[in-house]
């Protein structure tokens, strides 16, 4: 334990806004990729275990786009659409088989995806660490805000997770597809018997998730190492980020994981070798006092 | 209601003969099989097989207690190897640090494990299934990553070096291969027998009763929560087992033990060899010990192959292999009674 560190950077304006910096950036991917588990969990009532490997797709697709093409904005878009066309995929051919079916079957056929999809990884582009690099567009002084040092590339990734979040959210309120999408994970049988193909909806919905997943991937993948079975850890701390903030709940995992990502990266001050204990700690807090999650309404 | 729980609500059947006829029966298959297998290296003098035999007691009692869990409770926990890896660590440790004698560590290891299981079921045991299965694969992770942090302590990534000592007691010395091999798999025997009371006694018949309706069994009275909880601590302490003589076969422990996808491999045995029979999950650990020795001789992409076998069985089969003959054995049963 080092409390003299944490009081210390919590008492100084530079160290604090750095360390905000650092646990939104958390926070915001962790965001793109729960959103996506919530969302597929809300609508199809799957929980996709394979879910951290469409950010690890993610993350892979960025990174061969930007070295065929040097295009920073294409990355992203082979990202998102890469893993948009595979979760699609995915589901209709697999997933969709075992609607309805034991847990166990669910757990075992996305268990299986799992470890396949980590030595795909592997066969195509090797077991070892990998790096993008930052593109040469954000290759530019750094901000100071308060004293604290704010990459740009930080600013971008927060700005696209936000953006991300709010059409997300006004779009399942709003739109027509959204209702529909509402509907479906409400009755499914009742949508279907109104003339809406729901395997379309079904199939669409797991490619979103995958696509955000995926989105997330390939914002990290400038900042973060790339290996097979990156997307493991991911999922735990986003499947955290869902319990925390209630499976189902848009807003929740917002929240969720924002609050996570501020306990890792003051939590690696003040606790450098129980960082991951917090958020387990601050995990079955929130279980025990609040079963549902905090913004969750269906019973657990 | 699907395949599999169709197949699980067999065990409901009721068995011919009274209580202890059926407990004779069981001691007496028990003792022939011990018998079997303690007479194995009289045979043959292949180490190979032997280990084979180990591994197959470590992971066994691992898996078959998992199934107390997932095919008579209906909690799918895919967190259950964390306390395969609290044992082989706790155990490791107590001989390492304390150096008292094997039975001492043992007993210890179990109540490590009763108070660290008895904790976290409290915890997870009321949520409903999904949250169950994922809070106890947290759970689990959390241990990984303690192990791993806590470096001093554990040795970190490198595991428990150095060889864990193996003092002999009571004429028994565990660096012996042979009686290694016979303690392995005495400790099997005893813990599948255990294991096939608690099945077969009132309280398992509880367990079945939660399984398919906890509702029902909280209105006649008992107390649901109560009666998971003691079969999550029951299932931790025979997992701990397990990882206990992984830990004495390895002499040492390793943070994979704990790894989460040591308990998918658990939940796949079960699956592979069927959760409806008491002896599935044991048939489904030499399939898959067999399986992985073979596939990883053949290719270093060893995930691809397990991957595309468990789709098989879980989109194609839908079933474990015990599942099939148990099906097979009643369907027979019930032609030959209608002549």
């Amino acid at each position: 334990m080092d409390l003299d560190a944490l009081a210390g950077c919590l008492s100084s304006s530079a160290c604090l806004v750095t360390q905000t910096t650092s646990g939104l950036i958390i926070g915001m991917l962790l965001f793109l990729v729960a959103v996506g588990l919530t969302l597929i969990f809300g609508v199809l009532k799957v929980v996709n275990f394979s879910h951290g490997a469409f950010y690890m797709f993610g993350a892979y697709f960025a990174m061969t786009a930007y070295q065929l093409t040097g295009s920073f904005a294409l990355a992203m878009l082979a990202g998102a659409a890469g893993t948009a066309i595979l979760g699609l995929i995915f589901e209709r051919v697999f997933m969709s088989r075992v609607y309805g079916a034991d847990v166990l079957m669910q757990l075992l056929v996305c268990y299986a995806f799992v470890l396949i999809f980590d030595d795909v990884v592997r066969i195509i582009w090797g077991p070892e660490f990998k790096a993008m690099g930052m593109p040469s567009a954000f290759q530019v002084m750094p901000l100071f805000i308060a004293g604290g040092v704010v990459p740009p590339y930080y600013l971008l990734l927060i700005g696209v997770a936000l953006v991300a979040a709010i059409v997300l959210g006004i779009g399942l309120s709003r739109s027509r597809i959204g209702k529909v999408i509402r509907a479906a994970a409400h009755n499914p049988g009742m949508v279907s018997a109104l003339g809406i193909n729901t395997g379309l909806i079904y199939g669409g919905v797991f490619a979103l998730g995958g696509m955000l997943a995926g989105l997330a991937g390939a914002l990290a993948a400038p900042v973060r190492s790339l290996t097979p079975g990156m997307g493991f850890s991911v999922l735990i701390e986003s499947f955290i980020v869902t319990v925390i903030g209630g499976m189902g709940s848009i807003l929740g995992a917002l929240i969720g994981a924002l609050l996570l990502g501020l306990i890792r990266s003051f939590g690696s001050l003040g606790f450098p070798l129980f960082t991951e204990g917090l958020m387990y700690l601050f995990m079955v807090i929130v279980l025990v006092s609040k079963p549902t999650g905090l913004f969750g309404k269906e019973a657990a | 209601m699907t395949e599999l729980e169709a197949g699980r609500a067999q065990t409901l059947v009721p068995q011919r003969g009274g209580a202890a006829l059926q407990r004779y029966r069981d001691v007496l298959i028990a003792l022939i099989a011990f018998a079997v297998l303690a007479s194995l290296p009289l045979f043959t003098g292949s180490k190979a097989l032997l280990d084979f035999v180990i591994r197959c007691s470590a992971y066994g009692l691992f898996a078959t207690s998992l199934n107390l869990l997932v095919g008579y409770t209906g909690l799918t926990s895919f967190g259950h190897g964390m306390f395969f890896g609290l044992g082989a660590y706790s155990f490791g440790l107590i001989m390492q640090k304390l150096g008292v004698p094997i039975p001492i560590a043992f007993v210890a290891t179990l109540a490590i494990t009763a108070i660290v299981a008895a904790i976290i079921g409290a915890i997870c045991v009321r949520l409903k299934e999904i949250y169950f299965a994922f809070v106890t694969l947290a759970f689990q992770m959390l241990i990984h990553s303690t192990i791993l942090s806590w470096a001093s302590f554990t040795g970190g990534d490198q595991g428990l070096r150095g060889g864990i000592p193996r003092p002999a007691f009571l004429g028994i010395n565990l660096a012996n291969h042979v009686h290694l091999y016979i303690a392995s798999c005495a400790l099997l025997i005893l813990g599948l027998l255990a294991m096939r009371q608690i099945a077969q006694s009132p309280f398992g018949y509880t367990l079945r009763m939660i399984r398919d309706n906890a509702a029902r069994a909280s209105f006649l009275g008992i107390d649901v929560w109560r009666a998971k909880l003691t079969v999550f601590v029951l299932a931790a302490l025979f997992a701990a087992m397990g990882g206990m003589v992984m830990a004495l076969f390895v002499s040492g422990a390793y943070p994979e033990f704990a790894y989460w996808t040591i308990s998918g491999e658990a939940i796949f045995i079960n699956m592979l060899g069927g959760v409806s029979t008491f002896l599935g999950p044991m048939v489904g650990t030499v399939l898959l010990l067999l399986l992985n020795d073979t596939v990883t001789r053949f290719t270093e992409y060893h995930g691809i192959v397990l991957g595309v076998v468990i789709l098989f069985f879980a989109l194609g089969l839908r079933k474990g292999l015990l599942d099939f003959v148990a099906e097979w054995y009643a369907h027979r049963r019930e032609t030959g009674e209608g002549r």
